[in-house]
């Protein structure tokens, strides 16, 4: 596990964030960070504080919106939560994704007589 | 789209809210490592390695700070921010070298400035009328006898406005009008104003509108009709204080009632447009009846309908021309019209381009010099910050980042020095727009505009891409090894930097070679029209527009003529008085002259030739020279003799190798006996050379239109001006306060144009000398500096001072005479550009060329000397021992 963690591509963390958001409901920035890593088995190479940069940018883009609140142990915590926009945009880069996957399934599933098939 | 739009608003507010983000942050961050931290003990770690495994997984607070910042702001900007903080830290701190960049720029950029502003104002805007392209001049084809070859006659003028298809309209103004030509009678002593008669339609085809009230109308164009005027906007707001309620006012204008109609804008300025350096006060109708008589006086104007050519209006007009009559009642009278159509802009502003490029290019040259020697300031700054730069690589600042940095200090200095040259500009330009003297034209609208601004910031960024790419090319050059080796102690200055900036010396005197010889060049030119024969002595002569009222009365006019001369001439200190009624190089009008008994069929055998009606004492006053025969007497006017006097040049045309005394001209339609001869007069401008020229009696042929007495004294005319004025009084208590016009100032206003060019290369002649002289001993001393422990060497092996004197000073005149050298051979080329703006001077002038190279080697010699002195002085022990 250790030695050989996935490295996150340009724009796919902000992706994992929208969806996380989208299916959990408002979260802190810690609760975002360890779900992704709970859900992607740890595989992710994924420094906790870079979830902060993606978090910023997208709330300047309005896809999340951000508000101070209280957690489940009575600490301080500022909770995010998906808008409206942000779901619409989750929704065309799950699609753009879902295309990418099966591009690059198919074109990594390709072996020597692959391309006559 | 919005997304986007949103970011960028978000990230500029971001940039202006950083505390309150950072903090917000960081109180994120602080109860995500806490929680973080709860959870590890949950889990069953002690406390401290909960904690230490929370900061762990979180990795580095800072770069997620710094990604936080870059996620939401400019980060770009703040790189600037960081850059502009410190560039003004190391000027404030080098406060003499950004004092002395600074200064240079502000002069040259100033000087820039300026004469963009004339140059946008003269030839680049179009004239402050609407559609303006759409407008003519229209003049002569072969305009040889002055203003009334510029001119038609009533009927020529009404012909042509019916004939012709392709102008929208076609009207004029009175051509012949002299300053002074009124004068205004109110409730103290007269005042003296200027009013132009103008043609019906004359301010609708240039589509100027009134400010207050209304324009002429048609009515107003008839024999008869009551008198009305129309005051400039400078005339309303100086005699009325800008009285809103001024239309329908009457005033008494030269003893009748006239009512002002309106008011013109303060946009359209006659003076600056139709007769540079002149004022105008009032405009009133130009009634073609009133006119029908007297030959060409109208100065034409058309404006063209939309969609003609100037070609085609052109070809209209070659047909048109020849068919029209001088005036209906004498159609055998061939007039042999012609028209050459203008556009208003180019006949106005055209002659002055040539002059005008070449300012614009020494004024170029002057910040290219700036430029380079910015460059050197900045490369010696440069090397002795190698250290510094070094240091900065070795700690990871990438060359972008340098380059950047030395960038953002060039547009900071650039940028300061644009500040200061437009207020530069700003102060000269209000005093060249002040400035009546000067025979520009639109020279009084010269201002400060939007271009202005424009071209100001579009120069400031040029010349900071100039002189800091050259430096931050050297920096990105040069390895970082080499950058902190050629600092070290005991060495002398790297080559390759040497030869660096020893090349922008050698262009930098180059250029200042060609500046200096353009200058020289029409400095001679100057000169040489100065010294130019008259065929006056404008020194010591005054005149002043005598006023009175002889009712049309030939003897009357006699009397009050001689009474005038007389007096005049009997106030102490007067040696000599007469009256014209046009003095030389100010209005002028043309008749035809031909000799009595030779074969003259056609009108066009006669020479034109321009006609001064005059008093006796006349010449004298002028200081003209009688070469034969003798001046008019009183008694060829009392007794209403028809006699002439001529100048050599109608003698030479009319009687080749014979005396023309009593001979008889024919002029104006009557016989004249020519009783003398004089030298020619130069009664255009200083620079044409003389034409035809008659002086005539006032009879009752020849009526004057207008009187200007001119004075001869032996002391200056200023001091004449009180008694004159007393003397004009006693005899009509009527007469305005006309001004007391030294001769010379009619001199002066026609060599204006050419004292304005040659003033404004001259200084940027010098300009370019003194900063390229800055630049060479910048150089030196900089060398000498450098080379202080080589020197220190020398000496202690026995170099004497004189020795090491010797040496710097051959340095610098090695330099110096390979930049003449190149600035002698750009300049024989550029001089034979300017060849058309010479008079009497050849463009390889040998005295301007030898001159240039005695000066810039002098200078040269001298920015040399300082350093050498320096360098002579140096103690060897100290400079041995300081390494």
């Amino acid at each position: 596990m250790g030695e050989s963690k996935l490295d996150l591509l340009q724009g796919t963390l902000d992706v994992m964030v929208l969806q996380t958001l989208e299916v959990l409901g408002p979260l802190h920035g810690y609760g975002i960070a360890r779900r992704i890593e709970q859900v992607s088995g740890n595989e992710v190479l994924l420094n906790q504080g870079t979830i902060y940069a993606s978090l910023v940018r997208l709330q300047q883009r309005g896809w999340i919106a951000a508000q101070w609140g209280t957690s489940d142990n009575n600490r301080k915590a500022k909770f995010y939560s998906i808008t409206k926009s942000g779901r619409k945009r989750l929704a065309q880069d799950m699609a753009y994704w879902r295309r990418l996957a099966a591009v690059m399934g198919r074109v990594l599933a390709m072996d020597d007589d692959g391309g006559k098939q | 789209m919005m997304p986007l739009l949103r970011e960028t608003f978000n990230r500029v507010r971001s940039f202006f809210r950083k505390d309150p983000l950072d903090r917000e942050l960081n109180d994120e961050m602080a109860s995500h490592l806490e929680m973080a931290t709860e959870e590890n003990i949950r889990r069953g770690m002690s406390p401290e390695e909960a904690r230490r495994e929370a900061l762990l997984r979180f990795g580095g607070i800072q770069q997620s700070r710094e990604q936080h910042r870059e996620a939401r702001g400019l980060p770009w900007l703040d790189v600037l921010m960081q850059d502009l903080r410190f560039t003004f830290r190391t000027l404030k701190r080098e406060w003499g070298f950004t004092t002395v960049a600074v200064l240079i720029l502000a002069l040259g950029i100033g000087a820039n400035i300026t004469v963009f502003s004339v140059v946008n104002t003269i030839l680049l805007r179009p004239l402050p009328f609407p559609n303006s392209e759409r407008l003519v001049r229209i003049v002569e084809k072969n305009p040889s006898a002055g203003e009334s070859s510029k001119t038609y006659t009533a009927d020529a003028t009404q012909d042509f406005q019916q004939l012709n298809q392709s102008f929208q309209s076609v009207s004029g103004y009175f051509a012949f009008t002299g300053p002074d030509n009124f004068k205004l009678i109110g409730s103290s002593q007269p005042i003296p104003v200027t009013g132009i008669l103008v043609a019906e339609g004359f301010f609708q085809t240039l589509g100027v509108k009134p400010r207050v009230g209304r324009l002429f109308r048609s009515g107003e164009f008839v024999k008869h009709a009551p008198p009305v005027a129309l005051l400039s906007y400078p005339f309303w707001k100086r005699q009325f204080g800008g009285d809103p309620h001024i239309v329908g006012r009457t005033i008494d204008l030269s003893n009748t009632s006239v009512t002002i109609v309106g008011v013109l804008p303060d946009t359209f300025d006659f003076g600056s447009v139709f007769s540079p350096g002149a004022r105008v006060d009032l405009f009133t109708p130009y009634i073609m009846d009133d006119f029908r008589d007297d030959g060409n006086d109208l100065a034409l104007v058309g404006r063209l309908k939309p969609g003609v050519t100037l070609a085609a209006a052109q070809r209209e007009a070659d047909e048109i021309f020849p068919k029209l009559l001088f005036d209906h009642k004498h159609p055998q009278f061939k007039a042999g019209y012609t028209g050459r159509l203008t556009v208003l802009k180019d006949y106005v502003s055209g002659k002055l381009r040539r002059s005008l490029v070449v300012l614009w290019s020494a004024v170029g040259v002057i910040l290219l010099i700036v430029c380079v020697n910015l460059s050197n300031l900045l490369l010696g700054r440069l090397a002795a910050r190698s250290k510094e730069f070094g240091m900065r690589t070795a700690l990871g600042a990438g060359r972008a980042r340098l380059v950047g940095q030395l960038l953002t200090e060039s547009t900071v200095l650039a940028l300061a020095g644009a500040v200061f040259g437009l207020g530069l500009a700003y102060l000269t330009l209000s005093y060249l727009a002040h400035q009546g003297s000067i025979a520009l034209p639109l020279l009084s609208m010269v201002r400060v505009d939007g271009a202005v601004l424009a071209w100001t910031l579009l120069i400031a960024a040029a010349a900071a891409a100039l002189f800091g790419t050259v430096p931050g090319l050297r920096t990105s050059s040069g390895n970082l090894q080499e950058l902190l080796k050629d600092s070290g102690p005991g060495l002398s200055e790297g080559r390759k930097h040497g030869r660096l900036r020893s090349t922008l010396v050698i262009t930098e005197i180059a250029l200042a070679c060609v500046l200096v010889v353009g200058a020289g060049l029409l400095l001679r030119s100057f000169l040489r029209v100065v010294d130019v024969d008259l065929g006056f002595e404008p020194a010591r002569a005054a005149a002043i527009t005598v006023d009175y009222d002889d009712d049309r009365n030939v003897a009357r006019r006699a009397a009050i003529w001689q009474d005038v001369v007389s007096r005049a001439s009997m106030i102490p200190g007067v040696e000599a008085a007469g009256i014209s009624d046009n003095l030389p190089m100010s209005r002028n009008r043309s008749w035809g002259i031909s000799a009595k008994g030779q074969q003259k069929v056609k009108d066009s055998d006669f020479t034109p030739v321009f006609v001064y009606i005059v008093s006796p004492g006349y010449l004298k006053a002028m200081g003209m020279r009688l070469l034969e025969g003798r001046d008019i007497s009183w008694r060829d006017i009392v007794d209403n003799r028809n006699v002439v006097i001529v100048n050599e040049t109608v003698a030479r045309r009319l009687w080749p190798g014979q005396s023309p005394i009593g001979r008889t001209a024919v002029t104006g339609g009557t016989d004249s006996e020519v009783i003398g001869v004089i030298a020619d007069v130069r009664e255009s401008s200083v620079e044409d050379k003389p034409g035809a020229q008659m002086y005539l009696p006032a009879t009752k042929q020849f009526g004057p239109q207008g009187a200007n007495l001119v004075v001869r004294s032996k002391l200056p005319p200023a001091a004449l001006a009180k008694s004159v004025m007393k003397t004009l009084r006693e005899i009509n208590p009527a007469q305005p306060a006309t001004e007391f016009k030294p001769i010379q100032s009619l001199v002066d206003h026609s060599t204006s144009p050419r004292r304005f060019f040659v003033l404004l290369v001259g200084i940027f002649a010098g300009l370019g000398l003194l900063l390229a002289s800055l630049g060479i001993y910048g150089v030196i001393s900089y060398a000498v500096t450098r080379q202080r422990a080589e020197i220190g060497i020398r000496m202690a092996l026995g170099a004497t001072a004189s020795l090491v004197q010797f040496n710097v000073i051959r340095n610098t005149l090695r330099l110096a005479l390979a930049g003449i050298f190149i600035g002698f051979v750009v300049s024989l080329a550029v001089a034979r550009l300017i060849a058309s703006l010479l008079f009497g001077t050849s463009p390889t002038d040998p005295p301007t060329f030898g001159g240039m190279v005695i000066l810039l080697g002098l200078v040269a010699l001298l920015a040399g000397y300082l350093p050498a002195r320096k360098a002579s002085r140096i103690d060897p022990m100290a400079a041995l021992r300081s390494n």
